[in-house]
């Protein structure tokens, strides 16, 4: 019998959680003593938002114990959790956009002591009084819907330290904020350690809190790879324990100096989302487009393939115009386009794989309606193949595939319509570290075989490996072109949020 | 190993569940009344009775394929008839030669099958492009089309037609009651279009997925307004087999099938979130709800208690599906990882 550590707050001892025949965690350990910031480090898919949603008490452990101030807790429920003083903060807040800044900061805490009656004026005090704990000043009366991210960010941690946190876990904190916020927040991490508030930060790149953490856990693929203090970290171990390997250096192959210019992107504005966007994209080119979460990255991409309409401006292709906000017209003009959320925008989760694939090639299979479902599937197959999906059985639901496979799935897709401009937005977002080199071979030998594509994404060493120009979005706009394999990581990092 | 996995399919599938039920519940009856469940008079009863709320089930179905539903079926239906019994009775009579009625037979029947079309564009557009949720959009349209039908009759059933409109409800076509034929044609149809078109597959994938169906370049819009279409054109003709059945059409005949006819596409199968459906699940929970509704016929069962007991039914052959569902997913996965 594992006795708790003394001084923890928070001690997770042999957490193993399985989903039918998954192991999400295999036997991690992971405490948190009062008044320290902790990194939980790891890639999509390494168990870490498993390992929070235990803590929280939204899902139970198959195995291991828990302890919460040296007591030992069961069947833990959200409530169980919040009520010990676990706060956990989204990357999307969960705030309500339609109400205040006070109602907002104290909506749970009124809420748990059962009051009948909302008092506005306990709400307006509680809400100053947390807003000076930390010391920054925010209007209580705006609504939360019209504040910039990072003062949205402020919100929700003020309400947790409403409801008495102890304990704040933070989803991916830092994705959206520019350099300068994030500078402000570690000075709030600050005030709340030494006011013996607990921090635990989540994300898969945590450089920029590193000098406010006392110790780092490291997950991959469900397991404990490191832990230790945190000054023993930088950002590339971080990285090298994360994906179990140092990243090999590859070198991006020339575009042919005759190759012709593809898609030419003038002067596109959508009010309030992109403004001024001009580009020319050549066949055998990948541009990167990157920026921060809220930069206006992927609304562009969506407007490329026509998803969504851009109030002015033009996309030629080959000197054509494609007419704006027309997903129809863009891919008869063979623009493909692989969305991010793989789960709710890429895949019929539910049908099989090859009809995943199959369904981007009705209309060339079609006579007088009917479907030859032979050479259908004999082409999906082919894609599959080439794509090397691994599938036992490819009527299988597409939904068993892990992650890369999926992914593959989706490229397979667009590449059997033989695109000649494929826009990849986020084309290795949770996909294991080997799935991730293979789908970048894959998208550098799409290009070498004449394709533009366009790859948008935060990954900085997934654009570094692959692009031959990157755009650098702020604020709706682009605000830099860097020729590829010329720059830093960390010099990239900087444009980006500066 | 390839004739394991389909065998197990096979097992695993609602339709083989549904072919059980429908067996089980037809021994039930012939046990609990042998000689009169098992009549030919019986029989030949429900071969004529079943095909109207079939054909609107196949409707709702094809519907609820795509994650919507047509709750404006009976309404439709009743309209279409209404409208063709105008024509015949302004234009034919009951004591008219035969060639001259079925030009106007065959005139009236376009003509619903038109005002089914025209409803099911109205319902697709109403759909796809203004977003409405389908079963409030169709729930308000079924009462428009009432409301029409209304409008155009005063309410009272409208009759007097030639002889030749009882054929497609009453008559038999070798031995064959022509309802039944009609219904088993729309059935075999509805599985070819379902299964070996592109417009099926779409259906299907829509279903799934429509946000992902729409990422992937399918024609969203025009996909929505053929399936509302197709289904009000099949409610058409399941008018005019009422109307024949009847020897008049009226604004408010058949109105306990509506709920018939979405209990028949749950039980038989369909995902009502979309994605899933095949046309012999309809055909064999037609049978079942067939087999029990005459059964509790012969038992002397009140029809009210019928209607409790087809409500009863719906929720609980929904709870089954959803259980059903979870453990079928678990049991996939095992199954992948011993292979």
């Amino acid at each position: 019998m594992a006795s708790a550590n003394p001084h923890a707050f928070i001690d997770m001892k042999g957490i193993t959680k399985r989903y039918a025949g998954v192991t999400a965690l295999d036997g991690v350990d992971f405490s948190v003593n009062a008044g320290e910031a902790v990194c939980l480090v790891g890639e999509n898919g390494s168990g870490k938002s498993t390992l929070i949603k235990i803590l929280s008490g939204v899902e139970q452990p198959t195995d291991g114990e828990i302890f919460i101030n040296g007591e030992q807790r069961f069947n833990l429920d959200p409530r169980a959790s919040s009520a010990a003083g676990v706060m956990v903060i989204f990357q999307d807040f969960s705030l309500f956009p339609n109400l205040s800044v006070a109602e907002n900061i104290a909506f749970s805490t009124q809420l748990s002591k059962q009051n009948t009656l909302f008092k506005k004026r306990n709400a307006r005090d509680l809400a100053r009084s947390v807003l000076q704990r930390i010391g920054v000043d925010i209007p209580l009366d705006t609504r939360v819907e019209s504040l910039p991210v990072a003062h949205k960010q402020l919100v929700a941690i003020c309400r947790a330290l409403a409801c008495e946190a102890r304990l704040i876990i933070m989803d991916e904190p830092t994705t959206a904020l520019t350099e300068l916020e994030v500078h402000s927040l570690l000075e709030i991490i600050r005030r709340l350690k030494q006011d013996g508030v607990a921090v635990v930060f989540v994300s898969h790149k945590l450089a920029e809190v590193l000098e406010v953490s006392e110790k780092v856990f490291i997950l991959r693929n469900g397991k404990n790879v490191v832990e230790g203090p945190a000054t023993d970290f930088d950002a590339a171990s971080l990285t090298r324990h994360m994906t179990g390997r140092d990243l090999p250096q590859v070198t991006v192959s020339a575009i042919s100096e005759t190759s012709q210019t593809l898609l030419h992107v003038k002067d596109l504005t959508k009010a309030g989302v992109f403004e001024d966007i001009n580009f020319e994209l050549r066949a055998g080119e990948i541009l990167g487009i990157t920026g921060l979460l809220g930069s206006g990255r992927t609304p562009l991409a969506k407007a490329l393939f026509g998803l969504t309409k851009p109030d002015s401006g033009r996309i030629t292709m080959d000197a054509k115009v494609i007419p704006l906000g027309d997903p129809l017209a863009s891919a008869t003009a063979r623009i493909g386009y692989v969305p991010e959320d793989r789960l709710t925008e890429g895949l019929f989760l539910t049908q099989s794989i090859i009809r995943n694939v199959a369904v981007g090639r009705l209309t060339a299979h079609e006579r007088y309606g009917f479907l030859n479902m032979k050479s259908l599937n004999a082409e999906a197959d082919i894609w599959l193949n080439r794509l090397k999906v691994k599938a036992p059985d490819i009527e299988a639901p597409v939904q068993s595939l892990s992650g890369g496979n999926q992914q593959r799935v989706a490229l397979a897709r667009w590449l059997a319509r033989a695109p000649r401009v494929l826009v990849l937005n986020g084309p290795s977002v949770g996909v294991d570290v080997g799935s991730k080199a293979d789908i970048h071979n894959i998208i550098r030998e799409l290009a070498a075989s004449g394709i533009g594509v366009i790859v948008i994404s935060d990954d900085l060493p997934e654009l570094l490996a692959t692009c031959h120009r990157i755009l650098v979005m702020r604020n709706g706009k682009i605000t830099d072109e860097i020729k590829g394999a010329s720059i830093s990581e960390e010099e990239l990092a900087h444009r980006l949020a500066s | 190993m390839k004739q394991a996995t389909i065998s197990s399919r096979l097992i695993h599938s609602p339709e083989f569940r549904l072919a059980i039920i429908a067996l089980a519940v037809f021994v039930l009856m012939s046990v609990l009344s042998p000689d009169r469940f098992l009549s030919s008079q019986n029989l030949t009863s429900m071969a004529f009775q079943f095909p109207e709320f079939a054909i609107l089930a196949l409707a709702v179905m094809l519907t609820m394929m795509t994650g919507g539903i047509d709750l404006s079926v009976v309404g439709v239906a009743n309209l279409s008839a209404v409208v063709a019994a105008t024509i015949l009775t302004q234009y034919a009579g009951p004591d008219m030669s035969v060639g001259v009625a079925m030009k106007w037979y065959l005139i009236a029947f376009a003509a619903a099958l038109l005002v089914g079309a025209l409803a099911g564009l109205a319902n697709g557009a109403l759909v796809a492009y203004f977003g409405l949720p389908p079963i409030l959009a169709t729930l308000g349209s079924g009462l428009v089309f009432t409301g029409l039908a209304i409008a155009m009759t005063g309410g009272s059933a409208v009759m007097g037609f030639p002889d030749i409109v009882a054929w497609l409800g009453n008559g038999k076509l070798i031995g064959v009651p022509v309802p039944l034929i009609v219904f088993v044609l729309l059935a075999i149809g509805l599985h070819i279009l379902l299964t070996k078109t592109g417009f099926g597959l779409r259906v299907t994938m829509y279903g799934a997925n429509p946000l992902a169906a729409m990422f992937a370049a399918i024609n969203v819009t025009a996909l929505i307004l053929r399936v509302y279409v197709i289904a009000g054109m099949f409610s058409s003709v399941a008018g005019m087999i009422i109307m024949s059945r009847a020897n008049s059409a009226k604004a408010d005949y058949g109105s306990s099938y509506l709920l018939l006819a979405v209990l028949i596409s749950v039980l038989g199968g369909v995902n009502p979130y979309g994605g899933y459906g095949r046309a012999i699940g309809i055909v064999l929970a037609v049978l079942s709800m067939q087999f029990l509704s005459s059964g509790l016929n012969m038992l002397q069962i009140s029809n009210f208690a019928r209607e409790l007991i087809w409500g009863g039914l719906l929720i609980f052959v929904l709870l089954i599906n959803t259980i059903d569902w979870a453990s079928l997913g678990q049991g996939r996965k095992n199954s992948n990882k011993s292979g």
